[in-house]
Order: C-alpha cells, then sequence, then structure tokens
C-alpha cells in the first residue's frame, strides 16, 4: 500500500518532458518533490504563476508571493506572473499540459466530487471547476476507499459534482487505473504488495481487468 | 486627470449602506487593507461583496463579517474563517460560491464593457441549475452575467496621480480585473508617483478605470501560510 509520498512519487512518473503542470492542495502538491532533475518542467500556480519554485528559504518569505494554497513560494528562472482572468484563460485554451487534483469520489465514467459534503463542509470549489472542465488531461490523485472502509471510486457520484466525463487516470494507495468513458475503471497496476482481488473489494464502480496485471514500479 | 484623494476615508466616503462593492486580492495577498479598515469605522451595513477570499477571522474582509456589515458574499473559496461559516450556516450571510475562473471573467467582462461569458465550468454540476447552457463545437457551456458592482476596490503596488497602476507579483490577482468592473474604482497603493515617472510599458491598468488613488499606510501583508525550507 502506497502512502501520501508513494502516491505522489508514482503520479511524478506522469510527468513529460515540456509539460506546464497544475498542481492541486494536498498530495498533488507533494508531485513538485518528485519531478525528475533535468526534467524540463513548468508549474502553474492558478493564482497567476507560471515558474513556480520551492519555499523561501527562512526570513527570505514574501507576503506578495504566494501559490494557491496561499503558501509562500520562489519562482525559478523564467517565470512570469499575470491575473487572474489570464490564469483561467490559459486554463480554459488548453495550453496547461496536465492538471493533477485530489478528489472524494469519482464515478466509472468520470465525473468527479471534490468541492462541498452537504451540511458539513462547504469552503467552495476554488478553481477546481474551472480546472476539470478544460483541462487536456487531468490525474486525481486519492484515496480508494474512506475511513469507513466504503470505496470511493463508485458507479456514480454521490456528493455534490464538481465536473462531468473529466477523471482520465486516477492513482490511490491501491491501484493505477484509467477511465474509459464506456467501460469503467480499468486496472493497470496494483501498488506493492496489493492483490487484483484487494482492489476488486475496493472498488464498487465497473472495474476492467485484462491480463496479468503488473505491480508498479515507483523508484 | 488628477484622481489623487487624501486617505481612505476620503476615497470610501461615499459608500452606502446596501451598496455592492468588488473587492481585490487572493487570501490576504493583495487586498485592499486601508479601505477595508475604513469600511470597518465607518460601519456601513447590508454590503454585497464580490471577492475571490473572505479573509480570515480577524483581518482582510473577516473583519466587515466580525462587525455583521456582509449581507451577501460572491466568492470561490471561503475556508480558513469561522465567522463566516458560522454566520453562513445560521443563514444571517448569504452565499454565492462560483468558480474562481468564472468570478475573475465575469469581473473582465464588465471591464471590457461584454454582458456575459459562456464557460464550461460547472456544466453537468449544481451550480449551472437555471442558468442557460449553449453548445459550441460539441461542448456545453454555460452563460454567465457580468458584474456590475458600485465600487470596486483594489491595491496595487505603485500608482501615478493618473490613476495608473502596477502590481507586484501575485498580489496582482484579482485586483486588475476588480479595478476594471467598477462604476466608481478606488485604488490604494504602497508608492504614488506623479505622472511621468511610471514607464508606460509596465502599466498593468490604465488610469482610464480608475477614479480615486491614495498612498495607503501602514500595511501589514499578513501571511495566511508561511512555509520555508531549510538552508
Amino acid at each position: 500500500m502506497l502512502d501520501k509520498n508513494g502516491i505522489a512519487k508514482r503520479i511524478a512518473k506522469e510527468i513529460k518532458n515540456g509539460y506546464y503542470v497544475n498542481l492541486g492542495i494536498g498530495i498533488p502538491t507533494l508531485v513538485a518533490n518528485y519531478i525528475p532533475q533535468g526534467m524540463d518542467v513548468v508549474l502553474q500556480s492558478e493564482n497567476g504563476l507560471l515558474g513556480m519554485g520551492p519555499f523561501p528559504f527562512e526570513n527570505e518569505e514574501d507576503a506578495d508571493l504566494i501559490n494557491a494554497g496561499k503558501q509562500t513560494i520562489t519562482t525559478v528562472a523564467g517565470s512570469a506572473f499575470f491575473d487572474s482572468a489570464m490564469s483561467f484563460g490559459m486554463i480554459r485554451a488548453r495550453k496547461v499540459d496536465l492538471t493533477i487534483l485530489c478528489a472524494m469520489e469519482v464515478s466509472e465514467t468520470g465525473d468527479i466530487a471534490n468541492w462541498k459534503i452537504p451540511g458539513k463542509m462547504v469552503k467552495g470549489m476554488g478553481g477546481a471547476m474551472d480546472l476539470v472542465a478544460s483541462a487536456k488531461n487531468i490525474i486525481v490523485a486519492m484515496q480508494h476507499v474512506n475511513k469507513a472502509g466504503e470505496s470511493k471510486l463508485l458507479p456514480k457520484c454521490e456528493l455534490p459534482l464538481t465536473g462531468i466525463k473529466c477523471v482520465k487516470r486516477i492513482v490511490t494507495e491501491l491501484a493505477v487505473l484509467d477511465v474509459h468513458p464506456t467501460k469503467g475503471f480499468v486496472l493497470l497496476e496494483r501498488a506493492p504488495g496489493i492483490s487484483v482481488e484487494q482492489i476488486k473489494n475496493a472498488t464498487a464502480g465497473k472495474l476492467v481487468i485484462e491480463g496479468n496485471i503488473p505491480e508498479m514500479k515507483i523508484d | 486627470m488628477n484622481k489623487v484623494v487624501k486617505n481612505a476615508e476620503e476615497a470610501t466616503k461615499d459608500i452606502a449602506d446596501n451598496m455592492v462593492l468588488a473587492l481585490g486580492g487572493f487570501g490576504l495577498c493583495g487586498i485592499p487593507e486601508n479601505c477595508i479598515a475604513s469600511l470597518v469605522k465607518k460601519g456601513v451595513k447590508g454590503l454585497t461583496c464580490i471577492s475571490n477570499n473572505a479573509g480570515v477571522d480577524d483581518f482582510g474582509i473577516g473583519l466587515m463579517l466580525q462587525n455583521r456589515q456582509v449581507k451577501k458574499m460572491i466568492s470561490s473559496y471561503v475556508g480558513e474563517n469561522a465567522e463566516f461559516e458560522r454566520q453562513m450556516l445560521t443563514g444571517e450571510l448569504e452565499v454565492d460560491l462560483i468558480p474562481q475562473g468564472t468570478l475573475a471573467t465575469r469581473l473582465l467582462a464588465a471591464g471590457y464593457g461584454m454582458p456575459a461569458i459562456f464557460t464550461p465550468a460547472g456544466v453537468g454540476t449544481e451550480i449551472a441549475n437555471g442558468k442557460e447552457v449553449r453548445n459550441f463545437n460539441g461542448k456545453d457551456y454555460l452563460m454567465e452575467h457580468a458584474f456590475d458592482p458600485d465600487f470596486a476596490i483594489v491595491k496595487a503596488w505603485k500608482g501615478d496621480t493618473h490613476g495608473n497602476l502596477i502590481f507586484n507579483q501575485t498580489a496582482r490577482n484579482f485586483n486588475p480585473l476588480v479595478a476594471m468592473s467598477g462604476k466608481i474604482t478606488i485604488a490604494e497603493v504602497e508608492e504614488l508617483v506623479p505622472a511621468g515617472e511610471l514607464n508606460p510599458d509596465h502599466i498593468h491598468v490604465p488610469g482610464i478605470y480608475v477614479h480615486r488613488i491614495f498612498k495607503g499606510e501602514n500595511y501589514e501583508k499578513r501571511i495566511e501560510q508561511r512555509t520555508v525550507r531549510k538552508k
């Protein structure tokens, strides 16, 4: 089974040279730590920055330089600032190659719910609805099951939707799966030490298992 | 073309009860601290605030919420604010949550003289309820109307006496869009210079969109999430 860093490490393998990437809050933020040295990747922060760098050194933090999670950050060589309309303009115009974000639920047709638990959590969708509606490629980082052991990969989302038919790939603590528009969740890889049976039991939506499912390589 | 006013008090003097305000900033980054303080002091009530966030409990728009001055918030993300959550759950505060890009582009549309935009954000979700859906090239889009705030309030890094504005780093965020959206736009700046001193090529918002400008004081520039690494 993978921990949060393991999920981030596995997702980092999906990033290709020359990509512009938007990382959501939570596990997706950790992905930045595992982008291979020397790979040419530009991180977009939707509050208005291309070329997000690591956290600043102590006493070098700047209140005017933050990321979409409101954390103090730095820029890298070749970075650019812009306003929020242009930021979502480049997202809508599909200039961003890959969007990585968290989800509370994903359906077997690629619907995603990650912004609201009625009566409990109503913090707002931020940029998530814009991102999922327009992204060329969306990878979701999530837990396969909730704390009660119930699957979060469902036939149909139960929580209010963030977007429909948009998720392409999911990486959980148990598996890597693709979302096929008609077939459902297609199992691609197992996490180290996890059996196909365990993944089957943890997946409520349609699960497609074709041939031998390899164990994922993350290092 | 001199747009200079003395201070926040003078700039906000005719903001009255039940008006619609748009405010710049993302989180606590680039928020108009002086004008917010002045509105809190004035005590105007029943305000509708268009702002990406609602501040934190004791800073930013959170100060106006504590003071029960806000009737309605139009925002994309309102976490980190316990008083906000309390007022929303008790129904004291009306809240319209909309996608961040939709919020930005509805402000942009106001400044560009366009009545509405079409965006795919929210198609198939509960925020599409009651909205016109149009299909372009095989994809569905929601029609969303331009904002029309009575006052727009922004914070810039530098400005000149003509109201030309330059922002600093990610403190730009919603500020240029908010600045363009107002019937009356107020800009508070860290540095105010005579017209002619800013390079015209470096201006982010031309002064035609700005009606009042003043040099702000005592900026706290609070950091919401201080994250650092070791040397």
